[in-house]
């Protein structure tokens, strides 16, 4: 029965997406009508050939739902090494901009690659890293196999088309010229649904634990996924120009447009990049380390603050704008008072390591997860401070933006993930250990020092910039032009270009690592099963 | 609920354990406490003293007075202020004189300089080099007159845009006039006339061309004509190119550049001061 609903509905949604092609009003949204129609097709004939089959039924109580887990550490890896690759050659072209090929125009020119780099790293990359870890930790920690079946596959399967529609919109000029929030309408409706699922799979999986209480981890990642959900669906109200095409209009406009995508924006920072990947440290750290965590208290105060202040602090991207003083102010000011409960989190995960800091010396996995908190560390002490208007006056609009957004990505989620990655190889295909512990070692180094190129490249090119702008003589005239500015810069975006560089070779060489793992390294002896609650 | 410790200096745990994880009973670390508190009562303090809590009307403005918008101003009235006078007799100055008085000059130049680089560098140059279709400014080559006067109305008035006096003029596109043939000769003419290699026959029939159809403008010479804005072909100076492709391509579709009428958004201080300074960059008669 289930079987014939399906191919009544993907039988339908292939004939509308051949309709919406053909009536299509521009080139994406054609694009995306075709992709639509390809996979509703071909999901019809597979599941056409498989109706009625007997199909096996796993035993609920012995085992966990892995396979969506390791498709999801395939994704993570594969997307990874694209977001980079695609930052490393735009952070060329900034240097270079004669990269900005003839031939390229209009589809690989830097602005159009852009925001095809940012949604590689955070969405592609970070996201998937998220529902892959979310959904191995909150079966652990729960003691349950994931709740609702095969809507795992379709949360998985179903964000994997979410970034294919994405990133061609990107390149084709589909965008809402929103920063981190570009997908046009139907790409955003799309992702409420899979959110929706992701949300079903893994309340249901809680609910149904076997353990008397939610570890920490999962209170973290069910606060990003609740948040995002509602800042999602805020930021992309919108009404479509035409159903047959990709264009639409925002409902807010001027500065209400403005800080509703700046309350969006920073919380997709606080909710996507740090509450997340918070869930993802409670459990990968302790895990690796051996070490119970340092404090429960401390756990629970610095969650209730960090989500309560985060959702307040959006304005102060907002400084010195047609935004009121008033909001303005209010965002700096939660912006400082969320220094400490960020910091929770930094003193939680490296004393959790306190009697455990010699594996330092022989665990370069946990030398990775050590620095990526000491970058989160620093990157929410360096947001705080650049939340001070004083500090904003001089940091807004200029590199030292990015080398702020980057230290956090490169060092706290990047390095975080990588950490989770080399934790979960081994066990999801249950090997022994990993390939090559140098190997690990070499992608450690050549990120580290790639990250502080990049950062240390654009702190001193965002202060010179900052300055020069500023710079007036005695009559109070400008003495820079803008091209000055840029002309000035040039040595650092090569430097910057270099360390993105290091950072890709490095996640290469994960990517090798990981795979010979799967490949070569010696099978465990038995399988695990199911943990016992307690 | 809490489990005591089996080795004597660790902490107690919660007695819960999630996949093997357990977790410490420690307190808060006093330093993170206090520094929490500290951030508060200081976020206390500075939403009383700034602008910060939205009401029914407004929002409290906060006993300091302060307020970004009037920051700024107060900033742009001190300079104002300072130089009011100077400005003044800028804006009133017969620019000819502007150089024998050192102090207007020095001010001048340097005001002339920031109106540049705000607003003329995007098309000039920042180092006022010009590029391909955008004169450069820092040669004697001059399309509209170099003298300061001369400058200054072209700053003003702009080239060949929508307002009343701009400086106007218009090429035919010969494409339309000329067969292609006649266009080629011209341009082997034109490559002559400014010393370049050239094929002989064709510029020796072009020069009918050239004396029956550019000549009105661009004189018999060749040598221009900036009542006109018709540049001097004799010279190695091109704002478009001087090789036989790119010649045939002004030739035929004729070329149209366009200065906005700076009259509009600069003072009279500003445009006689970006005319000063130009004028001095090298090439000013």
């Amino acid at each position: 029965m289930w079987d014939y609903l399906k191919l009544v509905l993907l039988g339908l949604i292939a004939l509308v997406a051949a309709i919406a092609a053909n009536y299509g009003r521009d080139l994406a949204y054609q694009v995306h009508a075709v992709i639509v129609m390809l996979v509703s097709g071909g999901l019809f004939l597979w599941t056409l050939r498989h109706t009625e089959e007997p199909k096996p039924k796993p035993d609920p109580q012995l085992n966990y739902m892995d396979g969506v887990v390791r498709a999801g550490v395939v994704a993570t890896a594969l997307w990874g090494v694209t977001g980079f690759l695609v930052g490393v050659w735009i952070a060329f072209q900034l240097a270079f901009p004669a990269l900005n090929f003839e031939w390229l125009q209009g589809y690989g020119n830097f602005g159009r690659l852009r925001p095809l780099h940012t949604s590689a790293v955070i969405f592609a990359f970070g996201g998937n890293a998220l529902i892959a870890t979310s959904f191995y930790v909150v079966q652990r920690t729960s003691a349950a196999r994931l709740w609702g079946g095969n809507l795992a596959w379709f949360v998985f399967w179903g964000y994997q088309l979410f970034i294919v529609l994405a990133a061609t919109g990107y390149l084709l000029g589909a965008t809402q010229s929103k920063e981190y929030a570009e997908p046009e309408w139907y790409v955003d409706l799309w992702l409420t649904l899979v959110w929706v699922a992701y949300l079903a799979v893994f309340l249901g999986t809680i609910i149904k634990r076997k353990e008397p209480h939610i570890y920490v981890a999962n209170w973290f990642y069910l606060s990003f996924i609740v948040t995002i959900a509602m800042l999602h669906i805020v930021n992309n109200l919108s009404i479509p120009v035409s159903i047959f095409g990709s264009k639409s209009v925002q409902v807010f406009a001027g500065v209400q447009d403005a800080m509703t995508q700046w309350w969006y924006g920073h919380n997709a920072v606080g909710f996507f990049l740090t509450a997340g990947f918070l869930g993802m440290m409670y459990y990968f750290v302790p895990k690796q380390a051996e070490r119970p965590v340092f404090s429960y208290k401390l756990s629970i105060i610095h969650f209730w603050a960090l989500i309560f202040l985060y959702i307040w602090a959006g304005p102060h991207h907002l400084h010195y704008t047609a935004l009121p003083d008033w909001a303005s102010t209010l965002g700096m000011v939660f912006s400082i008072i969320l220094w400490m409960p960020s910091w929770g989190g930094m003193i939680n995960g490296l004393m959790t390591l306190s009697g455990a800091w010699d594996k330092l010396r022989t665990d370069p996995i946990i030398r990775m997860m050590v620095i990526s908190i000491g970058f989160y560390g620093m990157s929410t002490f360096e947001g705080p401070m650049m939340s001070i208007r004083a500090v904003n006056s001089l940091s807004h609009y200029t590199d030292w933006t990015i080398g702020h957004v980057h230290s956090g990505a490169l060092g706290w989620n990047g390095m975080i993930t990588f950490g989770a990655l080399y934790f979960l190889t081994p066990k999801l295909w249950n090997r022994e250990r990993l390939y090559s512990l140098s190997l690990v070692n070499w992608h450690f180094w050549l990120a580290t020092i790639g990250i502080i190129l990049y950062a240390a490249s654009m702190w001193v090119t965002g202060i010179m910039e900052g300055l020069m702008w500023r710079e007036v003589d005695a009559n109070g005239f400008l003495v820079n032009s803008f091209a000055d500015t840029v002309a000035a810069k040039f040595p650092m975006y090569v430097v910057r270009a270099t360390g993105g560089l290091l950072y890709l070779t490095g996640a290469l060489i994960m990517c090798y690592n990981l795979w010979m793992t799967v490949r070569r390294s010696p099978a465990k002896a038995e399988a695990s099963a199911m943990a016992p609650a307690e | 609920m809490a489990k005591k410790p089996e080795k004597p200096n660790e902490p107690e745990t919660t007695g819960h354990s999630w996949d093997g994880i357990e977790e410490y009973n420690n307190p808060l670390p006093r330093w993170w406490l206090w520094t929490f508190y500290a951030t508060i009562v200081w976020g206390v303090i500075y939403t009383i003293a700034y602008p910060a809590w939205p009401l029914v009307n407004r929002a409290t403005a906060g006993i300091m007075g302060f307020s970004t918008r009037a920051e700024v101003a107060r900033d742009i009235q001190t300079f104002a202020d300072a130089n009011a006078a100077i400005e003044a007799k800028l804006a009133a100055a017969d620019l000819a004189t502007v150089a024998a008085d050192p102090e207007l000059q020095s001010f001048a130049r340097n005001a002339g300089a920031a109106v540049f680089k705000t607003n003329c560098s995007q098309c000039h140059g920042s180092g006022a080099a010009g590029a391909k279709g955008y004169p450069n400014l820092l040669d004697d080559d001059w399309l509209w007159g170099g003298d300061i006067e001369s400058i200054a109305f072209t700053v003003r008035h702009g080239v060949r845009n929508e307002t009343g006096d701009s400086r106007f003029s218009q090429m035919p596109a010969f494409g339309e006039i000329l067969s292609e043939e006649e266009i080629a000769q011209a341009a082997a003419y034109v490559q002559k006339l400014s010393g370049q290699d050239h094929d002989a026959a064709l510029a020796a029939t072009g020069e009918t061309v050239f004396i029956d159809n550019c000549s009105a403008c661009h004189t018999e010479a060749g040598t221009g004509d900036r009542a006109q804005g018709a540049p001097n072909l004799t010279d190695a100076i091109w704002l478009y190119g001087g090789d036989h492709a790119t010649l045939i391509e002004s030739i035929t579709k004729a070329r149209f550049g366009v200065m906005p009428a700076w009259g509009q958004r600069l003072s009279d201080a500003e445009v006689n001061a970006v005319a000063a300074y130009v004028h001095q960059l090298g090439g000013g008669e």
